[in-house]
């Protein structure tokens, strides 16, 4: 069988003012028609590069500086703007991640068709209308017809996804390069768009190189694997033997960062193979939490009714918000959204409790509820016994207040920028008054930040100077300093590569043991929520299905969507 | 869609409402308005008449409801200097401002959109560079300077344009135009273009960073990806979408045209409306400023007005969202 | 700022100015005087320093008018953007309200109704400070809208809600985070309004609406140069304007700079 894309030897370099990025080094992969190639690896390791080489649309100042790229035999390099763009779209399509960017918001998804097939097939407008009919439909879209007229803001996401996948079948092509083509996209509907793809590879015997970062993917669609770390590629090989029998140490160490979801694993061990500057946490110096001002109780906090164990730390009954979708003077006429309908649970001190759900099913929400950053329109919400609706102003409602602290998803815009690490974790000690003085500020800073895996050299700097992972744990450390008894995690690893995931919920696994932390974790990631807690409520539309025992759950579940939620989770029994 | 206009009609009611408001403020809060209707030498009982003839003991509301509905039909009262009723005023020298800054526009939209987009697809040539940095420098040139400017190289040394003034003019009814004779174009073509300048560069720069960034986006990284030709690229694809931002700006940009009007009538002593709000503010002539505020505000609102549906018809997310 | 100790003349001193050496031309054109390098004005003073001197008022001006619409906008704008509902429903309106209303305009509106008001002696004396007024509420417009869309992007943040969380008051959270993440994009726009200020009060000046003839500012001296161009006394004009030019150049190419400096994607 012979080669349909053969790269060989293919470097990229970026030359900038500060230097030669290598993106791309010493890189060779083939892939034969009707084959699935993963091209798998964390941000940064040049993945996208090599897709964007192969069509020649490297960003400036990006370029090919040595190897060679072969399609069909016939070598890409050295081509002419004018022949690259018969192969583009003719014989190579290209699918990007994000559907809601990737369509022209202003033309009907008709006229996209159309224009990209007269172009590549040079056939008349009535011929291009026919054509576009047929791959609308080949794509699962039905009455094509109808939706020719449609224009991009009208589908749903993963609608949007299977037009960007006509297009790039348009003209025929005998390779498609999709770029994270599910990442931006709810599981359900990930799980149909891998099976279209797919599908689409086998019927009509197309090459498919799938770049991603998700494991889960690769096991589900893949039948070779390329794993690329920091522009090289470092191991080649059947779907089977990467994910099962990994040779290379960093395929090794990505494979066991992956959260299980066939079984629980009390850690994840050994994925500091990345980030050496914080990641074998044996190795630091850690406080010892029973002599440690953060393991002695605030003043400050209600702590009376807390003695009694039949007090949950969380305790949520007949919660609900709708929001305005659209406003209008009459009542009637007002659009809502019932973001939360009618949640009641309640979370028992020094318990992990899971809320996991599809984006836009309200969990994120419920946190926000919680945490007193949205008011409810009815139920209510008790933090160790006292109920914290009502004036934020009452001293007994500020108290039980400081019990809770909150983990957020995005890295990047949960610090301040413009304030120093110190500045930013000393923000609650200073503001209760809750050192002694300013040098024993800077040292509980300099341990909070040693506890959770920075050095105190961090204090000083700026949150811009370090990486996302390196953020989340800055956000960790902030969060200590309020010496909270319950933690929100809303989506905390959600931002981050897989390796960086296992050590913020290693971290955060440990915090809770020494600490005895309630924790209410947020996620749309069932694997990561069955190794993190103890029970589990699934949420759509607004309202719990479902509470149970993780393992429960997991095992047996009763209610339709939570088989359903299972169901897709990606089949990882490969894996050894 | 209905919704939508009806809503943007509110608005603007409310706008003229606001306008109109400070419009009738300006007659309390400039000077005594008997004061300025009668001389020196009227009597204690001539003012009172007056005052009670002109209905100022009336509440307050009612006075502006009078003043409202007045100015709904385009009635301001008499000029306090030269003793004619403002809207005959404002009609005699109309013509000459809207024909002045239709020109302007003109000039200003086609030279600076056209250049926008060139040095926006053609980001490195020389050309390009050369627009640019001389669009900073047109950024930085105030209106009065560039026609100082023209009228001492075109009407001083090269003697080429008349300074100022509008000559040959011909009457169509009520409206005299300066569009039918070649002496009307030779005195407009000066004023025109010195207005013009300021705004066609604030609108090739804007065109050009809409056109930037709409470069940048996926569906153009798609559209290549998919092997469409440059043309289609730029002038399909990228074009329709730097338009939305680009139609806002037209509005502004008409408002702009006739604020700046007023030192362009002044500079080449143009016989419009801007000239005639000049010489009220110096005599504090409060009827005409207050007439002339209130048709500014109401161009304003009309050409946003117009800029709003022009939005529903080019983008469908506002026509299908705003249903 | 060093207008004093630069200029060779001072335009101010009655003892200096002769009106014998009025309307001099420049020191290299034919009966131009060397001490005066770029001649005399109508009324006998050295152009290059009542230039320099104009041009600093100019500058002072345009600051004053600046901060004043900035200090003013940025507070209304981070309080809409940070409540919203009908605080910023107000704060908003008023703002679309006076936008319909181009800025030039309403600077000579304001302008001419704070000279009224102020009596006939004082007119003169006050005519900066009501100049400075007239801009500065002009200007918060620009200010507020760009204050509130970043407040309104920052106060969405984690870093705000984790602020919150915490338990600190709102007070605190406006003046701590929000507010120095707002300055960025107000910074720039503070640069291209000193701009604008600078050629607001130079158009009002030279409509004789601004800064009296006694202190010229740069659009005093263009507009009594004007009214020699035809006679051929084409310095009292040109100079005025060409550093009028040159500054207000400055300052875009400052704004420019800083717009790029300021741009994290670009960083």
């Amino acid at each position: 069988m012979s080669e349909l894309l053969e790269i060989e030897n293919l470097d990229v370099d970026f030359v900038t003012r500060r230097g030669t990025i290598h993106a791309a080094k010493n890189v060779s992969i083939t892939v034969t028609a009707g084959e699935v190639l993963g091209l798998v690896g964390e941000s940064g390791a040049g993945k996208s590069t090599i897709g964007n080489a192969v069509i020649d649309l490297l960003e400036p100042p990006g370029q090919v500086s040595a190897g060679s790229i072969r399609f069909n035999g016939e070598e890409l390099r050295g081509k002419t703007d004018d022949q690259m763009r018969h192969i583009r779209g003719d014989r190579i399509g290209m699918i990007f991640q994000d559907p809601q960017t990737s369509l022209n918001p202003l033309l009907r998804i008709g006229e996209q068709l159309t224009e990209t097939i007269r172009k590549t097939k040079g056939v008349s407008q009535s011929v291009a209308l026919a054509n576009a009919e047929e791959l609308l439909e080949s794509v699962g879209i039905s009455e094509a017809r109808a939706r020719l007229k449609s224009y991009p803001h009208q589908f749903s996401g993963g609608m949007r996804q299977r037009v960007v996948i006509a297009l790039a079948l348009a003209g025929d092509p005998d390779l498609i390069i999709a770029d994270e083509p599910t990442t931006a996209l709810d599981v359900s509907v990930q799980a149909q768009i891998l099976d279209l793809i797919r599908g689409l590879c086998k019927s009509r015997n197309l090459g498919v190189i799938i770049v991603t970062h998700d494991i889960g993917v690769i096991a589900n669609i893949a039948d070779r694997v390329a794993v690329m770390f920091r522009g090289n590629i470092v191991e080649t090989g059947d779907v089977g033997q990467i994910l099962g029998n990994p040779q290379h140490e960093y395929t090794k160490s990505l494979i066991a960062a992956v959260p299980r979801p066939d079984k629980r694993l009390h850690r994840f061990n050994s994925v500091d193979y990345i980030d050496g500057t914080a990641g074998g946490d044996s190795a630091l110096n850690r406080i010892d939490i029973n002599s440690h001002w953060l393991g002695r109780k605030s003043q400050l906090q209600q702590t009376a009714t807390m003695q009694s164990k039949e007090v949950s730390a969380i305790a949520v009954k007949d919660l609900s918000i709708a929001f305005k979708l659209q406003g209008a003077i009459l009542k009637r006429n007002r659009r809502m959204l019932q973001a939360v309908d009618q949640v009641s649970f309640a979370i028992a001190s020094g318990e992990s409790f899971g809320l996991v759900g599809e984006s836009g099913s309200g969990k994120s929400t419920v946190a926000r509820l919680i945490a007193g950053l949205l008011t409810p329109d009815s139920g209510s919400v008790e933090l160790v016994g006292t109920n914290v609706l009502g004036k934020q102003k009452d001293p007994q409602i500020k108290a039980a207040r400081l019990n809770l602290q909150m983990i957020f998803q995005d890295p990047y815009s949960s610090l301040n920028g413009r304030l120093r690490v110190l500045d930013i974790v000393a923000e609650p000690i200073r503001f209760y008054k809750q050192s002694d003085n300013e040098k024993h500020t800077r040292q509980l800073v300099y341990d909070l930040l040693e506890h959770v895996g920075l050095g105190k050299d961090a204090a000083l700097r700026y949150p811009h100077e370090f990486s996302g992972g390196q953020r989340q744990r800055i956000s960790i450390a902030r969060a200590l300093a309020s010496r909270p008894r319950i933690l929100i995690c809303d989506e905390p690893t959600s931002a981050l590569d897989v390796s960086i995931q296992a050590q913020i919920l290693n971290l955060l696994k440990d915090l809770q043991d020494e600490l005895g932390l309630t924790l209410l974790f947020i996620s749309h990631d069932l694997p990561v929520i069955r190794q993190m807690c103890d029970r589990v409520a699934v949420m759509r539309n607004g309202a719990i299905c479902e509470i149970a025992a993780t393992e429960e759950l997991f095992n047996n579940p009763q209610h339709e969507y939570s088989k359903h939620l299972l169901g897709l989770m990606p089949r990882m029994d490969v894996i050894g | 869609m209905l919704a939508y206009i009806l809503r943007r009609l509110g608005q603007s009611v409310l706008v003229m409402a606001a306008v109109s408001l400070i419009s009738f403020s300006l007659f309390n809060f400039v000077g005594d308005p008997v004061n300025n209707m009668v001389g020196q030498e009227a009597t204690r009982e001539d003012r009172v008449r007056i005052r009670q003839e002109l209905g100022l003991d009336d509440p307050i509301f009612i006075q502006y409801f009078r003043f409202v509905s007045n100015a709904v039909k385009g009635e301001f009262g008499l000029s306090y200097r030269v003793r004619r009723p403002v809207d005959v005023l404002i009609k005699e020298r109309l013509p000459a401002t809207l024909e002045l800054v239709a020109v302007s526009a003109v000039i200003a939209l086609v030279v600076g959109i056209c250049a926008g987009v060139y040095t926006g697809i053609r980001r490195d040539g020389w050309l390009s560079k050369t627009i640019l940095s001389t669009s900073l420098v047109g950024v930085s040139l105030p209106t009065f300077i560039i026609g100082i400017g023209l009228i001492y190289l075109f009407a001083v040394t090269l003697r080429w344009l008349p300074s100022s003034g509008r000559a040959g003019v011909v009457e169509l009814g009520w409206w005299k135009t300066s569009f039918l004779t070649v002496d009307g174009w030779r005195s407009i073509i000066l004023p025109a273009l010195t207005l013009s300048l300021f705004q066609l560069t604030m609108v090739l720069r804007l065109v050009r960073s809409e056109m930037l960034e709409v470069m940048q986006t996926d569906y153009i990284k798609f559209a290549r990806a998919r092997g469409l030709s440059e043309r289609s690229i730029n002038f399909v694809h990228a074009l329709k979408n730097t338009l939305v931002p680009v139609i806002t700006i037209i509005g502004i940009n008409i408002g702009g045209l006739i604020a700046f009007s007023v030192i362009t009538e002044t500079v080449f002593q143009w016989p419009g409306t801007g000239l005639m709000f000049i010489q009220a503010v110096d005599f504090a002539d409060v009827p005409i400023m207050a007439a002339y505020l209130c048709f500014v505000a109401l161009v304003f609102v009309v050409v946003n007005l117009i800029v709003d549906l022009l939005y529903v018809t080019i983008d469908p997310r506002i026509r299908i969202a705003g249903r | 700022m060093l207008a004093p100790l630069i200029a060779p003349f001072d335009p101010f001193d009655p003892a200096q100015i002769s009106l014998w050496d009025g309307k001099l031309a420049p020191a290299w054109v034919d009966g131009g005087q060397p001490q005066y390098l770029l001649g005399t004005d109508n009324q006998g003073r050295d152009m290059l320093s009542t230039i320099l001197y104009g041009g600093r008022l100019s500058i002072l001006v345009g600051l004053a008018a600046v901060a004043l619409g900035m200090v003013l906008g940025v507070t209304l704008g981070v309080l809409s953007g940070y409540f919203g509902g009908v605080t910023d429903a107000i704060i908003m309106r008023i703002a679309d309200v006076q936008l319909t209303i181009p800025g030039i305009l309403l600077a000579i509106l304001i302008n001419g109704i704070g000279r009224t008001l102020l009596p006939l002696e004082m007119r003169e004396e006050f005519a900066i400070w009501v100049v400075i007024i007239a801009i500065g509420l002009t200007d918060w417009p620009q200010f507020a809208r760009v204050a509130r869309g970043a407040t309104l992007v920052e106060s969405q943040k984690e870093y705000v809600q984790a602020a919150r969380v915490i338990g600190l008051p709102q007070r605190l959270i406006i003046l701590r985070h929000v507010l120095p993440n707002t300055l960025r994009p107000v910074l720039v726009i503070a640069t291209i309004g000193l701009a604008l200020a600078i050629i607001s009060e130079a158009t009002l000046s030279f409509l004789g609406q601004g800064i009296p003839p006694t202190t010229p500012s740069l659009g005093t001296l263009i507009r009594v140069g004007n009214e020699f161009l035809f006679s051929g006394l084409w310095w009292i004009t040109f100079f005025p304007a060409i550093a009028l030019v040159v500054l207000v150049f400055a300052v875009n190419l400052l704004g420019d700079w800083m717009r790029d400096a300021l741009n994290p994607k670009l960083r």
